[in-house]
């Protein structure tokens, strides 16, 4: 029974660490669909996020040397990251909100972009530095540790469960808790609500529709590099793997969908989907190989879209103008 | 001047047709300008971006040998992008090419698997064609399937459909039909495309698909059908076609052409399966659809430029050390010039002028 109970807290420390990515890819791109934009880019964007969130540290880390400081390498990943996501998402706004492009198809422009960047740069800084890019082992434990006292960790069962992940679990647990109360309880998250919903109602109510715009879709798409940088740094312990990070980001896009665009429910959604993901390593039946059980988080995504399509529940919908160009000369 | 708060600096307005030259002076000039922002990115890697464009059109043209290379890498792209267009046009957001391919593939090398040895070499190919059509199609039909009847997002069905069938090639790879170190057995000579002209009939296939797709798309009912619905599906529901079945014939079709284009990558270029032969032709295809304006004949040039893009970026690896996914940013930034060159098509700005300040004075 104990070796079970340990298994299962193994797992679901496990799913934690490959759900927290997860996380924020989806966090990230429901602040993005709250705007009315569809940034099917979130692919592209977490390669990006990967790419530059670890050049950003292993830079860091060959100009300052050994005086390297693990929080300061962890804040550098997070600008590094959220730069490119912003960038990218910049792109997808300009064309789509100023230009008037096809969202889907600039959603899927930017997913080649942004992988074709992310493996170029991830392969350039391996070609630069002759041998392959990674950071210190000293510097790695800030990234993939807890931030917790060993105290407090060894408490039996509930310490790892509760202190064992790493600091940026924590970091999307806030973030998620954020972003909830801005879309709920403050003026400027309602005003985003409204955009999504009806761009023309809230042009007339004097909100700046394009404003809002940019602003969910950059800031949506630099929280989900971030991911992409989590996944690099801890997951694929700091060194470029493209392999890994692959099909990240477009779970990420079904999450949104399984987590009815709350914010809140990314939590639970995104630890689930880790676990999916990670069953057939911690958790091997002998009577699937493992080809066939490496494709369950499809599978369920699948019966999650087949779901959620099924049950037509007025409060569990996307943003009413979802995907949809506003024009105000067209109204 | 108290008009000039309520006039802003630039008004938009829509376009009237514009000459046909003109737009296309729009569009060459942006593929032009992706190609100089490319130059940008070869800079940062320390080359000179007139020399590697040099070394990446030697290595894609610069020779026969090259020339049949850059065209293998051609013909899947250009039959895939066909098999996405009546989709794109109907608004139906196929990205589950990729896996249509592998479905296709799949059931051809079942054929083969079944059947090779015991027929003569053209009933085979003509019997592993139609199981790729047929699994191809059914791969395609599903998600179609769900958002006819209850609408479900159809842009991460068809992309989650790749998954599950490159999982279960990848099982059939690595456990009952493995012949050694997680690769299948190579096919016979009767279960492998002809070469014509030095290069796999697969070009006659595709070319012969780019024909028939144009005279579908343009001339029969069934064309029109879904280039209403494109527009809009109310329009489609009034005049009383069946959106829903329409939808699911389109993507029965959209797969069975990806499946065609699997069966050649797979009888053709590869002679076995493996879990990634689409190897993201079904990705690429997209931009080549999208960059055509889903014109078939437009695919033919698009499919051998992005081919070009492609090898010469491998070519630009061995010999300058650049990644080859320099092929992926550029292919990126040209859709990206090709979208926002839409725009300029389309609209005209007019920027406030004393001229229009004196019109709105005057009224």
């Amino acid at each position: 029974m104990t070796g079970f109970i340990n298994g299962l807290i193994l797992l679901i420390v496990a799913a934690i660490s490959y759900g927290t990515p997860l996380m924020f890819g989806t966090l990230g791109e429901i602040l993005t669909e709250k705007s009315g934009n569809l940034n099917l880019g979130v692919e592209g964007i977490m390669f990006m996020g990967g790419a530059f969130g670890l050049g950003g540290v292993f830079y860091y880390e060959k100009l300052v040397g050994e005086n390297a400081n693990g929080v300061v390498a962890i804040l550098v990943a997070i600008l590094a990251a959220f730069i490119a996501g912003a960038f990218a998402s910049l792109i997808f706004s300009f064309l789509t909100t100023t230009l008037r492009a096809n969202q889907n198809v600039t959603g899927l422009a930017l997913s080649i972009f942004g992988t074709g960047v992310g493996q170029f740069t991830g392969e350039l800084m391996r070609v630069k530095a002759g041998g392959y890019v990674t950071i210190s082992n000293g510097l790695k434990v800030f990234f993939s540790n807890t931030p917790f006292p060993k105290a407090l960790t060894d408490i039996p069962y509930v310490g790892q469960l509760l202190f064992g992940h790493s600091v940026f679990f924590y970091l999307g647990l806030l973030l998620a808790i954020g972003m909830h109360l801005y879309l709920n309880k403050t003026r400027s998250g309602m005003f985003l609500k409204a955009v999504g919903e009806n761009p023309a109602t809230a042009d007339a109510a004097g909100i700046n529709v394009a404003r809002n715009k940019y602003a969910a879709t950059i800031i949506g798409g630099g929280i989900s590099a971030i991911g992409g940088m989590i996944y690099i740094t801890s997951i694929a312990s700091c060194v470029w793997n493209h392999e890994g990070l692959a099909g990240v980001g477009w779970l990420a896009v079904a999450l949104v969908i399984f987590c009815l665009w709350r914010p809140l429910s990314t939590i639970w959604g995104s630890i689930l989907f880790g676990a999916l993901m990670i069953m057939y390593l911690r958790f091997p039946l002998p009577f699937i190989p493992t080809d066939i059980y490496k494709i369950l988080p499809y599978v369920v995504t699948i019966a999650v879209l087949i779901l959620t399509s099924l049950r037509n529940n007025k409060d569990k919908q996307p943003p009413a103008s979802l995907g949809l160009p506003y024009f105000r000369e067209e109204r | 001047m108290k008009h000039e708060a309520n006039t802003p600096l630039i008004r938009l307005a829509k376009r009237d047709a514009m000459s046909g030259g003109a737009i296309w002076a729009i569009r060459v000039g942006s593929i032009v300008l992706s190609l100089l922002i490319g130059c940008l990115v070869i800079l940062i890697t320390g080359n000179n971006p007139f020399k590697a464009y040099g070394v990446m059109i030697q290595g894609s043209l610069g020779g026969k040998v090259y020339l049949q290379q850059t065209i293998k890498i051609a013909i899947p792209l250009l039959g895939c992008a066909l098999a996405i267009a009546p989709c794109f046009k109907m608004r139906f957001w196929n990205i589950g090419a990729e896996g249509q391919i592998t479905a296709g593939a799949l059931g051809a090398t079942l054929i083969a698997r079944l059947l090779d040895g015991k027929l003569p070499s053209l009933p085979l190919l003509l019997l592993m064609c139609l199981a790729a059509i047929v699994a191809g199609g059914i791969w395609g039909l599903i998600p179609a399937f769900f958002k006819a009847k209850w609408n479900s997002n159809e842009t991460l069905f068809t992309l989650m459909m790749n998954y599950i069938i490159i999982g279960v090639v990848g099982w059939l790879q690595n456990g009952p039909w493995e012949a050694r170190q997680g690769r299948m057995a190579q096919f016979s000579k009767d279960a492998t495309l002809p070469k014509v002209l030095g290069i796999h009939c697969g070009w006659i296939i595709v070319l012969v698909l780019v024909l028939l797709m144009f005279f579908y798309m343009r001339y029969t009912k069934q064309g029109f059908e879904i280039a209403v619905i494109g527009d809009s599906k109310n329009t489609a529901s009034y005049a009383g076609m069946k959106v829903g079945y329409v939808m699911m014939r389109t993507m029965f079709l959209s797969g069975a052409i990806c499946g065609i284009t699997g069966f050649i990558i797979l009888s053709g270029a590869n002679g076995t399966l493996a879990s990634n032969i689409a190897n993201g032709v079904g990705f690429t295809a997209i931009t080549v659809a999208w960059l055509s304006q889903l014109n078939p004949f437009a695919m033919i040039v698009i499919s051998m430029m992005l081919a070009i893009l492609t090898k010469g970026a491998d070519t630009l690896q061995t010999q300058m050390n650049v990644p080859a996914s320099l092929s992926n940013i550029i292919i990126g930034l040209l859709l990206f010039c090709m979208l926002g060159c839409e725009f300029f098509i389309n609209f005209k700005m007019i920027f406030r002028s004393r001229k229009t300040e004196k019109e709105v004075d005057a009224k």
